[in-house]
């Protein structure tokens, strides 16, 4: 039984390297909607677990205030009303805010840490402003205020953290550098930040903010969720149009390969079935030359959107799906896959691929050899 | 001795083309015989060699194998008769291309459970039977007609075959080439084999090779000669 099997398999090879011209091309197309395929799963997939990862520590409930629809400071007495209303843990202010860096035409986020922030004169910078101005730790770094005039601070540390998404842009500052730099007031904070303990008590406390400060605009962490839900949505969006344009290739790859076999293939197939070869033979070599194949075609496909996705930065989809470049100096999505996807895009790709390798080879196998007498 | 009986064979059967190969014929082939089926392009030479070599089944009648009845077996044990008891040989050769000769050789019998090793051995040693030892390297598309039909005939014989099948062997061939043909077969036929060759060409059905001659016109059987 082992020889009979590696006859068949030392078949199958020499099959693929006859017809190499076209299983080479048969690959290359496998491989190119595999790739568009992954790439699709692993960008979505990453794009969603950075949302995750940007809300995981944020607040329940922030609380910002509203003039006439245009949002402004909070005054940070506020907090005092806000932190006894039942279910408030606590109530924090917020400094934070974008600075538009004309020279290199990119936006940076400032922020005041809760922890840890840096002294004074000094300032933590994510690795995208790290790497587009060439500047690390220990150097110094100048940045114009709200009044047009320079600051200078030494760099502290360059933030490394898991999401890109979150630190690429980032500037970490002092609670007096922020407000030297921006201009708001010692009383003034940008936004409140609350921890509450239940989140079924979300409404209810939102309600008793704005009852007592009818401006205040209080944002739920799960209306925060829908927001970046359609942010990346949006990007998904796009992504599944792609998605569904692969797959539709895929099948119309399928169907093609499912529809027929060359007459070369056919009079094959028929020669062996005259010289004594079962038709469970003819379809073990085509069930093989298949797997070769899409297996090939597969690992060539992911290994390549692995690469495409988490090494450059999905480069190909990033005219279409990085829009905020001017946001973001620099972003690279944490390589992460979800097996789960990996498996089902192996078992919606290899496993149909094969069956219609298969199919037209089972016809072809099942009619008399008589027919390859003629 | 197989023995055919009462068979037809109908093509594309209740279609606008359906065709009648054979209209009931009956004969009993001898072994260690050789029979020449002999007739013109279109009288059922070819139709009636598939039938007797398992590769198709008939429309109506039977055919026995050593008084067996095979007509009605399924395709995996007609399968295995065809690959123990007959060996092939096509008109048009029906190699595959892009392979060597000795592969080609070996492939009918890729189906049994044959170490890799002595088959090569037997292979090359059927090529040398034909002087082709030299050539066993080479892809199918690089031979000669007549280097392609001994290819063909080593195939053939590759399984040990009782019984040998030719279908118009000299059809592509010159005389010299079909000459040194004939020459195979009577060889194979001093070694005992059973051989059924069809054709219209004199070379093979007036050669003394042959034991008995049927002549075959439109489906039928119209005459049959046994060589004194």
């Amino acid at each position: 039984m082992i020889e009979h099997h590696r006859h068949i398999l030392d078949f199958t090879l020499s099959s693929l390297l006859r017809r190499k011209g076209k299983n080479g091309a048969l690959l290359l197309v496998y491989s190119l909607i595999i790739f568009i395929l992954a790439s699709v799963l692993f960008f979505t997939y990453a794009l969603k677990r950075e949302a995750a990862l940007v809300l995981h520590e944020s607040p329940e409930i922030i609380v910002q205030r509203t003039m006439t629809g245009r949002y402004q400071t909070i005054p940070i007495s506020w907090s005092d009303k806000i932190g006894k209303i039942n279910g408030v843990i606590s109530v924090r202010p917020r400094l934070w805010g974008y600075q538009y860096d004309t020279t290199f035409q990119a936006n940076y986020t400032l922020t005041v840490p809760s922890e840890n922030p840096p002294e004074s004169g000094s300032i933590d910078i994510g690795s995208g402003i790290s790497t587009m101005r060439s500047v690390y730790k220990g150097d110094i770094i100048v940045f114009n205020g709200h009044d047009g005039f320079p600051r200078f601070f030494t760099v502290r540390n360059i933030l490394s953290y898991e999401s890109q998404l979150l630190t690429s842009d980032l500037i970490l500052l002092s609670e007096k550098d922020y407000r030297d730099f921006s201009g708001i007031p010692s009383d003034q904070a940008t936004d409140l930040a609350l921890r509450v303990r239940n989140p079924r008590e979300y409404a209810t406390i939102s309600e008793k903010i704005t009852h007592l400060y009818p401006e205040a605009r209080p944002i739920v962490r799960t209306e925060i969720q829908r927001t970046y839900d359609a942010v990346f949505g949006w990007r998904s969006g796009l992504v599944t149009v792609i998605f569904s344009a692969a797959a539709i290739a895929f099948i119309i790859f399928a169907w093609d390969k499912a529809s027929g076999l060359s007459a070369e293939e056919q009079r094959e197939i028929g020669i062996l079935k005259s010289v004594g070869w079962e038709t469970s033979d003819i379809l073990l070599i085509k069930f093989w030359e298949g797997i070769v194949v899409s297996l090939s075609a597969f690992l060539i496909g992911t290994i390549l959107a692995y690469a495409h996705v988490f090494y450059t930065s999905s480069a190909l989809f990033a005219p279409v799906l990085k829009g905020w470049s001017t946001l973001y100096p620099t972003f690279r999505l944490t390589p992460f896959i979800d097996f789960g996807q990996v498996a089902t895009l192996f078992f919606l790709t290899v496993v149909p691929y094969t069956v219609t390798t298969i199919i037209p080879s089972w016809r072809a196998a099942t009619i008399d050899p008589d027919a390859v007498m003629r | 001795m197989i023995s055919v009986r009462d068979i037809s064979k109908i093509f594309n059967a209740g279609q606008i083309n359906e065709f009648t190969a054979l209209h009931g014929v009956s004969l009993n082939l001898e072994m260690h015989e050789t029979t020449v089926l002999k007739g013109p392009s279109g009288s059922g030479k070819t139709t009636l060699l598939g039938l007797v070599g398992c590769m198709a089944r008939p429309t109506t009648g039977r055919i026995f194998l050593h008084e067996r009845e095979i007509t009605s077996l399924p395709e995996r044990f007609l399968t295995k008769i065809r690959r123990s008891t007959f060996g092939f040989i096509f008109q048009q050769f029906n190699l595959i291309k892009g392979i060597s000769a000795l592969e080609n050789v070996m492939i009918p019998a890729y189906s049994t459970n044959e170490k890799y090793a002595p088959l090569r051995k037997r292979a090359i040693e059927k090529l040398e039977l034909f002087d082709l030892g030299r050539r066993a390297g080479a892809k199918i598309e690089c031979l000669s007609g007549g280097e392609a039909q001994r290819v063909a005939i080593a195939r053939a014989l590759i399984n040990n075959p009782t019984i040998i099948i030719a279908d118009e062997p000299t059809a592509h061939l010159d005389s010299k080439l079909s000459h040194e043909f004939m020459a195979i077969m009577k060889e194979l036929k001093a070694g005992g084999a059973t051989i059924i060759l069809s054709s219209h060409d004199p070379i093979v059905y007036d050669s003394d090779l042959a034991d008995r001659v049927i002549e075959m016109r439109d489906g039928q059987i119209v005459s049959e000669e046994k060589s004194p």
